[in-house]
């Protein structure tokens, strides 16, 4: 199983400011490895994230997001306590949600 | 800036690129980009500019002003984490689209931002090398588009 | 030649030069607008996360967690201990740098083998390094936290001045020493400064900045990794983890490092 994310959640005037660490390899098919074997590309696709049940992003990614990828995003509303849930879907289908409190 | 941003476009994916962009929708209107896991994989599989936009099946978006890179440097020394942030100051923006010009695939990255979200994203990204960065933003309806160079000292394929 | 000519000739070689001097001090500008980009969000705090997880879980024969490890401010006590290290333990009676502690402690606490303990000390890909990732944790509770080594221990001293002369040490078929890259100011591999260890500033830098998430290894590396690169570098023979002249080395440039804050774990290219 996937390693957990890491969440931020932070209440910023009447905005929540999210930040999202995610543990992944994020390999972009275009590598050899050291027997000059191609490596399968293997990255995330889908990102979401939602407070309240409510998306409040969503996002399509390709292999050229970084290894171990970081997002940072803000909307409105989120009080302190509420819960954002991120979800991650890879090209494998491998999934992984984690949720953070807002602080 | 914005005669050489203009340059850069031209000179960019090829002449067609702005009649690309111009011709071709960059997202269908009420495209349901918030129904993940759709992903699609015509777009971020194209292996030009022109051919992303065609795939997003974008409508000829204008150089805007009001789309900024924001904590994003003007050379990086590693290319396999480069920080990229788009904001907007536009109204009613629905996506914000990151490509990167070199890249074997130039679209890196699609997100949709719903009301009450604010039209800034900041991620980071692999660029093989030096390259022309756009940042598109779909808002009501219309789309915008801005550019940016960035220098890589060392590509994100080794050191 | 006239005065006019090498006036001229002087003016011309200025406008050239000045672009170019003009265009380094950008680049440099860039770079450093691109290392503090990097500062909001560090991947090292995966490994973080994952190391207090492994400092809280019960594992090995006695099937014991490492919370009662004592790092050298008592049982348990992780806050502002790595600033003081290596130091002497009393029940072990030598000095350690953080991994050997961490080593002795998963023996004696969880009942591993030393041979288990000492395994997989860097990770990669495709293998996840248990000790990095305690590493990556217990440094990261002394982020903020002045560096303070004592010598006090003759042991300590002992270690210091072992460790002083093995950074000092030319040898290998480069006839090369740590001191050859790091023991003067101003040095550099492209773009990369080389700090002057044995510079108070140099070494507090140098220090204080490890462990790091590498973005171009897309890993977090200790300081133990960075003293194996360096040897690497050097065409020495590779440097036996937890061996006691990494751990020397470890002490001379920990005790140099002392009066700067702590400031690690870090994010590098």
């Amino acid at each position: 199983m996937a390693d957990p994310m890491k969440i931020r959640a932070n209440a910023v005037g009447d905005a929540t400011e999210v930040k999202v660490l995610m543990n992944h390899e994020m390999e972009t098919g275009q590598r050899k490895d050291a027997q000059g074997k191609t490596v399968p590309a293997w990255f995330i696709q889908n990102v979401t994230a939602a407070w309240n049940g409510k998306t409040v992003l969503s996002a399509q990614w390709g292999p050229a997001i970084s290894k171990n990828p970081f997002l940072s995003f803000k909307f409105k509303g989120g009080a302190k306590g509420d819960k954002v849930q991120v979800t991650w879907v890879d090209n494998k289908g491998e999934t992984r949600t984690d949720e953070a409190t807002i602080a | 800036m914005d005669a050489r941003r203009r340059d850069v476009l031209k000179t960019g994916g090829g002449a067609t690129l702005l009649a690309a962009l111009t011709a071709v929708g960059w997202l269908k209107p009420g495209e349901a980009l918030a129904q993940a896991p759709a992903w699609n994989k015509a777009a971020f599989e194209a292996k030009t500019i022109d051919e992303a936009l065609k795939a997003l099946g974008s409508a000829g978006p204008a150089q805007s002003k009001d789309i900024a890179f924001v904590s994003t440097p003007d050379i990086a020394e590693n290319g396999a984490v480069v920080p990229v942030g788009v904001s907007s100051s536009m109204p009613k923006v629905e996506s914000i689209a990151i490509l990167i010009e070199k890249n074997p695939s130039p679209l890196t990255a699609v997100f949709a931002i719903p009301a009450g979200t604010e039209p800034t994203v900041t991620t980071r990204v692999k660029m093989g090398q030096s390259s022309n960065v756009y940042a598109l933003v779909r808002s009501d309806g219309k789309v915008f588009v801005a550019s940016k160079e960035i220098k890589v000292t060392l590509g994100g394929c080794g050191g | 030649m006239t005065s006019t000519m090498r006036a001229a000739i002087a003016a011309i070689a200025f406008a050239i030069a000045a672009p170019a001097a003009l265009a380094q001090g950008s680049t440099e500008k860039g770079i450093e607008a691109y290392r503090q980009a990097l500062q909001d969000g560090n991947p090292a705090e995966l490994w973080e996360a994952r190391g207090e997880d492994l400092w809280k879980k019960r594992t090995g024969p006695k099937n014991a967690s490492l919370e009662k490890c004592d790092l050298g401010l008592g049982p348990g006590v992780v806050k502002g201990a790595y600033a003081q290290m290596p130091r002497h333990f009393a029940d072990a009676d030598r000095v350690m740098d953080l991994e050997t502690r961490l080593v002795w402690c998963r023996v004696n606490l969880q009942g591993m083998s030393e041979a288990d303990a000492k395994r997989g000390p860097f990770g990669g890909p495709d293998r996840k390094s248990d000790i990095e990732a305690l590493v990556a944790w217990i440094t990261s509770e002394s982020k903020g936290v002045t560096m303070a080594v004592s010598l006090d221990h003759p042991k300590m001293r002992e270690n210091f001045e072992l460790g002083k002369a093995i950074f000092f040490f030319r040898g290998g078929p480069h006839d090369f020493a740590c001191a050859t890259c790091h023991g003067e100011d101003g040095k550099r591999i492209r773009l990369q400064d080389l700090p002057n260890l044995t510079a108070k500033s140099g070494a507090q830098k140098g220090y204080t900045t490890w462990p790091a998430y590498r973005v171009s290894q897309g890993e977090l590396r200790t300081f133990q990794w960075r003293l194996n690169d360096c040897f690497r570098q050097q065409r020495f023979p590779e440097l036996e983890f937890g061996s006691p002249a990494s751990i020397a080395l470890t002490t001379f440039l920990a005790y140099n490092a002392n009066g700067a804050a702590f400031a690690a774990p870090a994010i590098k290219r």
